[in-house]
């Protein structure tokens, strides 16, 4: 098991899996979200109480789980980092705040869209929402942080403990909506068993936030292998994919 | 079909939602995509300039 995960901390090795890895799990994101968008858009019936204003929650959920669920992968990988000096786990942190902050975006602007016709606001300041702004703000410090300091290992350092000091905030979001009466509703389906949403609407959210998570991985292997080019340019083994034209 | 773009009178919240993020799920593409292409021509040019 160890050795099995030494092997895939070497970067060389990451990389040719994420070479592997990325088309199929491209052409798995593609379906995933064109089902997905089908059975929202067009299969799921009409909510009596919201209309047609909740199909929002096909964009919606997905993104605030990505904002949460990438910055869970950030945490994880700086304490990597911090505690076995990983480089790899440092890379992938650090290329996902970019995608953790758009998500993050999208849920608080998604969610706007969705507040104005339902609540008859676009913005308040109740648990829910205060704290996924809070998460945006953590994000961009993050990165703010990561390039503000010229030192790269300092920069890199900084950054994950920052990451880690902003874990916080994440169950924070999470119970919001139960530890505070927030205008925001709470969760449909957590519970598990027992999600209070039917299941033909319970489904294209499913298809749509297992979409958006391989949409992730996708990008940030890609990115990754960017990273780790640019950091092992002058590598025997990048060298030699030069040479070959196999990059 | 203009019934379903009307979206029972929710089209302009609806649609902007999902015109959004699309908009930024692409732009990550294309910015990943991008950055890509640059490292590796940046590459290209450091190993042809070692190599002679």
């Amino acid at each position: 098991m160890f050795r099995w995960f030494h092997k895939l901390a070497s970067t060389k090795n990451f990389y040719r899996l994420a070479e592997i890895l990325t088309p199929l799990l491209a052409v798995a994101c593609a379906i995933l979200l064109a089902v997905g968008l089908y059975r929202g858009l067009f299969v799921a019936p009409t909510d009596y109480e919201q209309g047609e204003s909740y199909r929002i929650i096909y964009v919606h959920v997905p993104a605030a789980w990505m904002s949460l669920f990438i910055y869970m992968v950030m945490a994880f990988c700086s304490l990597l980092f911090l505690v076995w000096k990983m480089k790899l786990a440092d890379i992938v942190a650090q290329v996902s705040a970019p995608l953790g902050a758009s998500f993050t975006f999208l849920a608080l602007a998604t969610g706007s869209l969705w507040g104005k016709p339902m609540w008859g606001t676009w913005w308040e300041w109740d648990a829910r929402l205060t704290s996924e702004l809070i998460l945006l703000f953590i994000y961009i410090g993050y990165m703010a942080l990561r390039s503000s300091i010229d030192n790269k290992s300092t920069a890199a350092r900084a950054a994950a403990i920052l990451a880690l000091v902003g874990v916080v905030n994440i169950p924070i979001i999470h119970y919001s909506v139960e530890w505070w009466n927030t205008l925001h509703q709470p969760a449909s389906i957590a519970k598990i068993g027992t999600p209070s949403i039917h299941i033909s609407m319970l489904i294209p959210l499913l298809l749509m936030a297992l979409g958006f998570k391989v949409y992730y991985l996708v990008v940030m292997l890609t990115k990754t292998r960017n990273v780790i080019l640019e950091r092992e340019a002058n590598s025997a083994w990048v060298r030699e994919r030069v040479k070959e034209n196999r990059l | 079909m203009s019934e379903f773009f009307a979206m029972g009178g929710y089209a302009m919240y609806v649609w902007p939602s999902f015109a959004l993020t699309a908009i930024v799920m692409l732009a990550n593409v294309y910015a990943t995509l991008s950055q890509r292409k640059k490292v590796i021509s940046r590459l290209k040019r450091q190993h042809s300039s070692t190599e002679s």
